[in-house]
């Protein structure tokens, strides 16, 4: 049996959800093969190779797969898919617009976002956002997986595996890149921080974000927001944390002027210690909240970044 | 130009739904159900792109019971101008649902198909995608801008870290994300017009689908539950927990 674990990277390293979403991978017993699709990707095919557990890298080296869009990644993965009876991804943003079309023209229902693996044929994925969890076996011949990176521990680097250069399928042409808005910070990325401080509608502006930042900037914090302050246009779309946003897991989470709705629960409820602050005493989010501090925020946090 | 926007009948966001405590699955008895949220932006902007004069007709699709007129008749009266429901008891997996919707698209010929980019019961986030890899079209997931020229769409893409902009040949799938746009709340003139707006009936076999799942439910079980911890008293005080417990230094 062996598995196909599709590299999340920047051409340059490997992104830690790889290293997460290895961690799946290795309980479903087999051989693991790391596929790195990239342009100029030598580095991070390299440092595919040093990944615990990893026997095999396929590297494929085309100026159409510089930036991961769905038509090529898919087809280049479904050209490999014969040898592989696993195919397995983390639900990034990449994992999660690639891994439906590669399942679907394999013909197999994908198994999205895993929480836990229990066979190789068996998985556990939460569903109506995280209000029930759901075990799952999977009946295809092959099992197209994505990996809620939340839920399972980095893979260590103390491998060597063999690098084997693969040659890349005809771009679809259904698609071409046209550029990019990064939002640029000096702060640690959500989904990988360990720290995260999020703001809600609590926050009442954009401006007020900042400072959050200047908290999270004292601990080395990734910045969140709960879906209300991204619906009420405080912060871009790729701040939520949430059902339909980021899943996060960090060692602390702080949430700040969020009152605790389900589907923001459902993105950070496995966060080691959450903290809360809220000036509503009866807001769910103290019902899973370790430390709960009732209190204006716009109080509190110059105080805490006083404190810190 | 047409447009057609598959959607989803589902427990309403509001709703806290029950495990059944035998495992078998989740109770939603009498839940409040509602168009699944994404799928109200994709509908919304179909119906805008026909208000600003660039698709000629606004079709709305959905596979499922017979209960899920009621949610096509929603998308009616926001402004679509006719239903085609393809009524099937049973939970249909994304992988059925495309299938449904490819025959859909070959028969309807549709430039573009908008779709939720996620429905919010079953958080599978994989039908347009499927529905894209089958029809051998592009795909413009996750999309908070799309910008509609001659011969192709510009899609600008929810990313990890930020927004991508992707152009894609036509005909195309587009996913909403929440910021595409925010829909309107169809008036009551428009509730009453939606009654008289034609919605045909299918059923998969009709299509030649067979849409048995794939996935066997072995168990559904309640997550486990975070105990609510202390309230501290101050700002300091929480300083000090936080280090006490390690999570600062």
């Amino acid at each position: 049996m062996t598995v196909l674990l599709i590299a999340e990277h920047d051409n340059e390293s490997l992104k830690e959800a790889t290293h997460k979403a290895l961690s799946a991978a290795a309980k479903l017993g087999g051989d693991i093969h790391v596929l790195v699709a990239g342009y100029r990707a030598t580095a991070a095919a390299g440092h595919a190779a040093k990944l615990t557990g990893v026997t095999r890298v396929l590297h494929i080296d085309v100026a159409e797969l510089e930036r991961p869009l769905a038509e090529p990644m898919a087809a280049n993965i479904v050209a490999l898919a014969a040898d592989y009876d696993h195919i397995v991804a983390p639900a990034t943003n990449n994992g999660k617009n690639y891994m439906p079309r590669v399942a679907a023209m394999l013909d197999v229902m994908q198994v999205s976002e895993v929480s836990d693996v229990k066979a190789a044929d068996t998985f556990v994925r939460l569903i109506y956002a995280g209000y029930a969890v759901q075990t799952v076996q999977a009946t295809d011949a092959k099992k197209v997986i994505t990996v809620g990176i939340a839920s399972f521990p980095p893979a260590r680097e103390t491998g060597n595996a063999v690098v084997e250069r693969k040659e890349a399928v005809a771009d679809p042409g259904l698609s071409s890149y046209v550029g990019e808005t990064i939002s640029r910070s000096d702060l640690p990325e959500l989904t990988s921080a360990k720290v995260v401080i999020s703001g809600g509608r609590g926050m009442q502006s954009g401006d007020n974000f900042k400072m959050l930042e200047a908290v999270a900037r004292k601990l080395n914090a990734a910045v969140g927001a709960s879906r209300a302050a991204v619906d009420a246009g405080f912060v871009p779309n790729d701040y939520q944390v949430g059902q339909t946003g980021k899943v996060v897991a960090p060692d602390l989470y702080i949430a700040v002027g969020i009152s605790g709705a389900i589907q923001h629960l459902a993105g950070m409820k496995d966060s080691k210690i959450i903290a809360a602050i809220n000036n509503d005493q009866d807001a769910p989010i103290f019902q899973v909240a370790d430390f709960g501090l009732v209190a204006d925020l716009f109080e509190a946090l110059p105080e805490l970044e006083k404190a810190l | 130009m047409k447009i057609l926007v598959a959607v989803k009948r589902v427990v309403d966001f509001n709703v806290a739904i029950r495990v059944k405590p035998d495992g078998s699955g989740v109770d939603i008895g009498n839940a409040k159900m509602s168009l699944n949220p994404f799928d109200e932006i994709g509908v919304e902007e179909a119906v805008r792109l026909k208000e600003a004069g660039k698709a000629t007709e606004v079709v709305v699709v959905s596979v499922g019971p017979a209960q899920v007129q009621e949610t096509l008749r929603t998308a009616l009266a926001m402004g679509a101008d006719r239903a085609i429901l393809v009524k099937h008891e049973d939970y249909v997996e994304p992988l059925g649902v495309a299938k449904v919707l490819k025959e859909v698209v070959t028969a309807e010929k549709p430039d573009i198909v908008i779709l939720g980019k996620q429905a919010i019961d079953d958080d599978c986030n994989q039908t347009g995608q499927m529905l894209a890899a089958l029809l051998g079209w592009p795909q413009g997931t996750f999309a908070s801008k799309i910008d509609l020229e001659d011969s192709s769409l510009t899609v600008v893409r929810e990313a990890d870290g930020g927004l991508q902009t992707v152009r894609l040949s036509m005909p195309t799938i587009v996913t909403t994300d929440l910021r595409l746009n925010e829909p309107r709340y169809a008036s009551l003139p428009n509730i009453m017009k939606a009654k008289k707006k034609p919605c045909a009936e299918m059923t998969p076999a009709d299509y030649g689908v067979d849409v048995k799942p794939r996935l066997n439910l072995i168990k559904t079980e309640e997550p486990l539950r975070r105990q609510a911890g202390v309230k501290v008293s101050s700002v300091s005080e929480l300083v000090v927990k936080l280090k006490e417990t390690g999570a600062i230094r």
